[in-house]
């Protein structure tokens, strides 16, 4: 079991923050009295915790077991118990299908253009807004960019659709003047830029959360020394600011790698009718249309399971790799 | 505010240069919001008169608002996204603070286990079939229960309330202990008002969830009368489908199908947009550093 993977604060580092130790008597003193003595102690701890533990243990266990359909010629007529086991022929038709590899395809490379146009510009936004002096001004801007975050998929889309489809904004303008419309939203060889584009709007502003976290915690006495040695502020910039970045970038970056097969599910649903398949089927959404509409559950549920497992074995080397560079292990949802 | 005295002047034209861009960033955002608003807000004539997106004010009018809220699907599904959303908010944080105080004293009894638990649940998913497969035989179809029960807890709001309420040293709850108090009694009466911000946050996050939840709606609900907003959304802007007159609340032609206007359309776009712009701005303020930072960074 993974047990060096840290989830956003490490289980068991105590307080973040270096402030005093909250266990007191219930610290590490606590193990020595008998399990009665810590039961009557700690029981209106554990019952609060039941309800939580409840919820997890039923909506994501439970279902983790299910995938032993992937393994069956499940169907829903006779249940789990009474399907026949089919070993692992779900797994090696998946081998031989197409439109896996396709959907595979796709999802790698959206995740690799989205590397290149995407994952900078939350550290040069940040770069900007943290330059933005006056105080309310910058509370200001960080509000607005951060704003589309809360917006719903549906909504997003819309909104591009209603600036760049074929009835949208920029197409009506274009008419206006005599050009023919445009719709960027059905056309398959610029979904790419599309779906990036999204993104952008959606959560870069967000994604500058973290990086101003670690531009706030350089220390400006750097800044100083520099200025007075006669460093420019590109110099400073490239001396100061990107090298304190450095940790939340690689550690960020390794780990988008190891969310490698995730590109955002109701994204792509929204949108796969408009351009097509063969731009728009990532594997999220391919294990949807071949379960759900033909009823192929235990194909669907083989195909859930290999990018599962993929993506667990990947964020497993991306932890490994943030090790390697000194940084403490962390997954991030995003 | 004073500078620091390496932080010289910009030069003029890179503080105009900045400021243009941020201009921008910020008009990036706001321009399709206000764009949308104001079609809603616009007569069927200025709709016309634009060709199509009003840009520009023209005459305005509530008439696209009123023949929603008149009755029909969209009323109905902004009552079920708010039902959901309010029912489910509660539920989630409830359950969320109160695991989170559970497991914020490390060394009581099932503590790492526990906690192990829940942190495993960041690395792997359930999985999509199997998780339809679970709500289907647990009779939740066609139920707004499907809408909250499996998303009810999230791993990463549960452990960024943990962070912070072990955070809060022992000394202050110490008295309370001591003069007997129960657990529950201190973290309701000591723990929860000195942690305002971190659960105004977190309601936020789960209130949008639920509120923005689309998904899960067009897997487990397939009666389209119980349908929330964001499926309406869906159905009847981005893929333009015709409503019933009627559906809208319009009576004048029984029967007839016509698509609805654009003022509807972007009026329903409104309605999904508002409750996030009205609640954002109250809880943006409890975004920095301290909260999410402190929670994020670990």
């Amino acid at each position: 079991m993974p047990d060096r993977v840290t989830v956003v604060s490490p289980p068991d580092a105590g307080p973040v923050g270096g402030l005093p130790s909250p266990t007191g008597p219930r610290g590490k003193r606590a193990r020595r009295h008998p399990l009665r003595a810590r039961l009557r102690r700690d029981w209106q701890l554990l019952l609060m915790t039941v309800p939580a533990i409840g919820l997890l243990l039923l909506f994501h266990y439970v279902p983790l077991l299910g995938n032993v359909i992937a393994f069956q010629d499940y169907s829903p007529y006779v249940g789990i118990k009474e399907s026949p086991w089919v070993g692992l022929s779900n797994f090696q038709w998946l081998m031989l299908d197409a439109s896996f590899w396709d959907a595979t395809l796709n999802t790698l490379t959206i995740t690799a253009f989205q590397l290149v146009f995407y994952f900078p510009i939350p550290i040069m936004l940040a770069i900007l807004l943290d330059s933005v002096v006056r105080p309310r001004l910058r509370l200001f801007i960080q509000g607005i960019v951060y704003m589309p975050h809360f917006f719903s998929w549906v909504l997003v889309v819309t909104l591009f659709q209603q600036m760049f489809g074929g009835a949208g904004l920029l197409a009506q303008i274009l008419r206006d003047h005599g050009w023919s419309g445009i719709d960027i939203m059905t056309n398959p060889d610029t979904f790419i830029v599309l779906v990036t584009a999204e993104s952008v709007w959606k959560d870069a502003g967000w994604g500058t959360i973290i990086f101003l976290a670690a531009l706030a915690a350089i220390n400006p006495n750097l800044y100083e020394a520099a200025a007075v040695d006669g460093a420019s502020r590109w110099r400073r910039m490239w001396h100061i600011t990107l090298p304190g970045l450095r940790p939340v970038f690689v550690l960020l970056l390794i780990l988008r790698l190891g969310d490698a097969l995730n590109v955002g599910f109701e994204q792509f649903f929204l949108q796969r009718d408009a351009v097509g398949r063969d731009a728009a089927e990532v594997l999220d959404t391919f294990v949807y249309w071949r379960t759900l509409l033909t009823g192929e559950w235990s194909y669907g549920a083989a195909a859930g399971l290999v990018k599962g497992v993929t993506g667990l074995i990947l964020i497993l080397i991306a932890n490994k790799v943030a090790h390697r560079f000194g940084e403490q292990g962390i997954y991030k949802r995003s | 505010m004073t500078m620091p005295v390496w932080a010289e002047r910009p030069t003029r034209a890179g503080a105009s240069v900045k400021g243009l861009v941020l201009a921008l960033i910020v008009a990036g955002v706001l321009f399709p919001i206000y764009m949308v608003v104001l079609t809603s807000l616009s007569t069927q004539e200025a709709v016309s008169a634009a060709g199509g997106l009003v840009t520009v004010p023209g005459e305005l009018s509530l008439a696209a608002y009123r023949e929603l809220f008149a009755g029909g699907v969209v009323t109905r599904s902004i009552g079920v996204s708010l039902g959901v959303t309010v029912v489910g908010t509660s539920l989630s944080l409830t359950v969320t603070v109160l695991a989170a105080y559970g497991l914020s004293r490390p060394g009581s009894l099932l503590h790492r286990p526990l906690l192990f638990l829940v942190l495993l649940t960041f690395l792997f998913g359930p999985g999509m079939i199997p998780s339809y497969l679970l709500v289907s035989s647990l009779g939740l179809i066609d139920t707004y229960w499907a809408l909250i029960l499996p998303t009810a807890v999230t791993a990463f709001n549960l452990v960024v309330m943990r962070a912070f309420f072990m955070n809060i040293p022992d000394e202050v709850t110490d008295s309370a202990r001591i003069d007997g108090a129960s657990e529950f009694r201190i973290l309701w009466r000591i723990v929860l008002p000195m942690s305002k911000g971190v659960t105004a946050v977190i309601g936020l996050f789960y209130a949008v969830g639920y509120w923005n939840a689309f998904f899960n709606a067009t897997l487990y609900l397939n009666d389209s009368s119980k349908w929330p907003l964001q499926v309406v959304l869906r159905q009847f802007v981005l893929q333009g489908q015709s409503m019933f007159v009627g559906q809208t609340g319009e009576t004048a032609i029984g029967g007839q199908v016509m698509p609805p206007s654009l003022a509807i359309q972007m009026a329903i776009v409104s309605l999904a947009l508002i409750p996030v712009l009205v609640i954002y701005p109250f809880v943006q303020k409890h975004f920095t550093k301290g909260v999410i930072i402190g929670a994020v960074k670990g």
